[in-house]
């Protein structure tokens, strides 16, 4: 029994020296870049939704065209230079969604006109000086640029013998004629694709651009990518770029283009703020709980804030390490959750004294205490657990994003207060009690 | 020892007072729906040097936002809901009222959320406060399956637990009329948060009135009931009290952003442990014991 509590013992310090250093990295700021997951509420930036019109396209094309929208978009804003943006798609009711979310001081206005534009792909020529021009023809006595609108939306991807990647297209009626024309003059020169006026670049960062090598009609096909999967993300591009395929808004089934359905912009000083009283509130709330667990139980009190410090760094360090995205009603949550893990020690601690009252020895008094706990311990918090998870869900609707954070912070801090409880207080409990050191009924709060 | 369950008819009378006030209150005013719900915009902004807030509302009204909610924030920030303008437009907005109340203004939050988006939320919201309802009532009948009658223990956790969220509801029903407080996802967070928090009280006192049933400890239920309810009153009040402190501290440090959802946990949790100290087992009580007329108190003095 004694050798047990010892290795637990040991379990419990290694468990809080490991949360301590993966938390306190000494050249990391907890709060910063490195350190904690923020939400947008916390670290400043912008959550976009649009809907997208996908009215134009073919029915059962809908999901690659839109990973190719999703491509389209997350090139622009990083050709803003905004690198740690995330673009998602989310299905909703059959509607489809883009979700952007950009973090930080960007230039929300110009990210925005971004994503507003068409998805069209533009083939550009190098004019007598090396600028990038668009590369034009004549069709029906129209000056027309070629540009993924005449690809068919079949293009793909193979390998060819010697496997390298291997773009295959097909062109409309109008692009195979522009095509014939562009290529004819351009033999042995190189064709570049831009997305507005920014070229596409390969992972190695240089520009895109093939030499054509022979006179292309209706079929062709693109050599020397650098690898798979650059192939398929310029596939996409192609296909998505077929048709327009607006983002916007439905009003009572009208289609407003540009408007998101659903935006956040938070500046990030408020955010600083925010993450400042925070911190205010939580270390002021949690001196007056220590103050008072000491005051009222004694040594047991003194031994749930011990066990209590090491709930809150390892706590933390779940937070850093699954990761989980903190936004300001998840630091409630959390801070919360600091005072609702007193729950489980108090209810112990108030049996530990009933049974002391009642005569027992401070070593069966501690272990019926934490038996006899156990159930109301396990039973009460389920119903915290059942909320998280109606909050968990509720969270996953637009309006109501922050939620999440709220519910997810609870029940891993619920989850995390039921193991504090049981077996960090336990061991230390179990080891003073068996140590007696301090035999003073005094100690642990009864009076004689 | 403290009488709990013999004082049931003050404790049910003061619950139905405030909670015909509460519906009182909400059939005529309603609740105040925020941008979650309502759809709109709504934005913080940060006036320095900082403005009145009698001036602000002044300036909107000439704007042409005469039916703005303006929430002052303190430290020069308010939070203003208007219906839907593009952040273009919040912008120029920004702009006009810095000029005209001569002070520089920064919008740091800029939320916009269509009419649909809303609708679905406030639907969802719903949802969820009933979901929670019946998952909690399922949750309890399963935990005191032994006991004779399970459903009566889940149904006093559950009407305890409506009780809660009516009261609160109420009462923000009221600070919406008196204050121009709103009502958005968070305060639904805050509202199931404690409807877990104050069935999780409920539960511990039921799990002790369970053991001390099963050692007859009294032939009499309500006695058996009442040492429950005393023996665990140690352990309801210092959760609670440790719970409110982190609250409080939150409730007056924590910022305005959080500020009303921060005042339905703090009120969940008094009115949750007051439902589970003075309610839920007292209608075990009456429902064992059959006294009905005890939940309509006062009434057959007049008749």
């Amino acid at each position: 029994m004694r050798s047990r509590n010892i290795y637990l013992l040991i379990f419990i310090l290694a468990l809080f020296g490991f949360a301590l250093w993966s938390i306190v990295p000494l050249d990391r700021n907890v709060f910063g870049r490195e350190g904690l997951r923020l939400g947008l509420d916390l670290a400043g930036g912008s959550y976009l939704v649009y809907q997208a019109d996908v009215s134009g396209i073919e029915l059962g094309t809908e999901d690659e065209i839109m990973k190719g929208v999703k491509d389209v978009i997350e090139r622009r804003i990083n050709a803003l230079g905004i690198t740690e943006s995330t673009v998602q798609i989310q299905r909703h009711d059959g509607d489809r969604n883009i979700v952007i979310q950009i973090p930080g001081i960007a230039d929300i206005e110009k990210a925005k006109e971004m994503v507003g534009l068409f998805t069209v792909l533009e083939f550009r020529e190098q004019d007598a000086e090396g600028n990038w021009v668009p590369a034009t023809g004549t069709v029906n006595g129209e000056e027309l640029t070629l540009s993924s609108r005449y690809f068919k939306e079949n293009t793909e991807v193979t390998v060819d013998q010697l496997g390298s990647p291997l773009l295959i297209f097909e062109m409309d009626e109008t692009g195979a004629q522009l095509f014939k024309q562009i290529s004819t003059r351009l033999l042995g020169k190189q064709l570049a694709i831009f997305l507005g006026d920014e070229p596409l670049r390969g992972e190695d960062g240089n520009i895109i651009a093939p030499e054509v090598k022979s006179v292309i009609e209706d079929r062709g096909q693109i050599e020397q990518l650098r690898s798979y999967a650059e192939a398929q993300e310029l596939s996409r591009l192609l296909n998505a770029g077929r048709i327009d395929v607006p983002l916007g808004r439905w009003v009572d089934g009208a289609f407003e283009p540009s408007v998101p359905l659903y935006e956040r912009t938070v500046d990030a000083t408020l955010g600083q703020d925010s993450i400042q009283k925070s911190i205010m509130a939580a270390v002021i709330g949690i001196t007056l709980l220590l103050v008072f667990m000491i005051l009222y139980y004694r040594l047991p009190g003194l031994v749930a804030c011990l066990s209590l410090g090491i709930y809150g760094v390892v706590l933390l360090a779940i937070f850093k390490l699954v990761p989980v995205t903190l936004t300001l009603p998840g630091l409630a949550g959390f801070i919360l959750s600091l005072g609702m893990a007193v729950d489980a020690n108090v209810l112990i601690f108030e049996r530990m004294k009933e049974e002391l009252r009642g005569g027992r020895s401070l070593g069966a008094a501690a272990e019926t205490g934490f038996n006899r706990a156990w159930t109301a311990i396990r039973d009460s918090n389920i119903t915290t657990f059942i909320a998280c998870l109606i909050l968990f869900w509720l969270g996953g609707t637009l309006g109501a994003f922050m939620v999440r954070g709220f519910a997810l912070t609870l029940f891993i801090g619920v989850a995390l207060s039921m193991f504090t409880a049981i077996v960090i207080t336990r061991t230390f409990l179990r080891l003073i009690v068996g140590s007696q050191v301090v035999t003073n009924l005094a100690a642990y709060g009864v009076k004689k | 020892m403290i009488d709990f369950v013999g004082k049931k008819q003050w404790f049910f009378l003061i619950s139905e007072i405030l909670i015909v006030a509460g519906i009182i209150s909400l059939a005529v005013f309603g609740l105040k729906p925020g941008t979650d719900f309502a759809g709109g915009t709504s934005m913080t902004l940060h006036f320095s040097p900082p403005v009145e807030q009698s001036q602000l509302r002044e300036e909107m009204a000439e704007l042409g936002y005469d039916k703005a909610t303006i929430q002052n924030a303190g430290e020069g920030n308010f939070i203003i809901h208007i219906g839907e303008i593009t952040s273009g437009e919040a912008s120029e907005l920004a702009e006009k009222l810095g000029a005209e109340l001569d002070s520089q203004v920064k919008i740091s939050d800029y939320y916009l959320a269509s009419p649909t988006v809303g609708a679905e939320t406030a639907r969802n919201a719903g949802i969820a406060v009933i979901i929670a309802a019946v998952a909690m009532l399922f949750y309890i009948v399963w935990a005191f399956r032994r006991m004779p009658s399970p459903f009566r223990w889940g149904t006093c956790a559950v009407i305890a637990l409506v009780h809660d969220v009516f009261i609160i509801v109420g009462i923000f029903s009221i600070l919406g009329w008196l204050a121009g407080v709103e009502i958005d996802a968070l305060f639904i967070t805050g509202l199931l948060a404690v409807v877990g928090y104050s069935i999780n009280n409920t539960v511990v006192i039921f799990d002790r009135i369970r053991e001390n049933v099963s050692r007859h400890i009294s032939p009499d239920f309500a006695v058996t009931v009442n040492s429950s309810i005393v023996e665990t009153l140690g352990r309801s009040l210092n959760t609670s009290l440790t719970t409110l402190f982190v609250i409080l501290a939150l409730f007056l440090f924590g910022g305005a952003t959080i500020h009303y959802f921060v005042l339905v946990l703090l009120l969940g949790v008094i009115i949750g442990t007051y439902s589970s100290v003075c309610i839920s087992s007292q209608l075990l009580v009456v429902w064992e014991k059959r006294e009905w007329r005890a939940l309509l108190p006062f009434v057959r003095r007049t008749t």
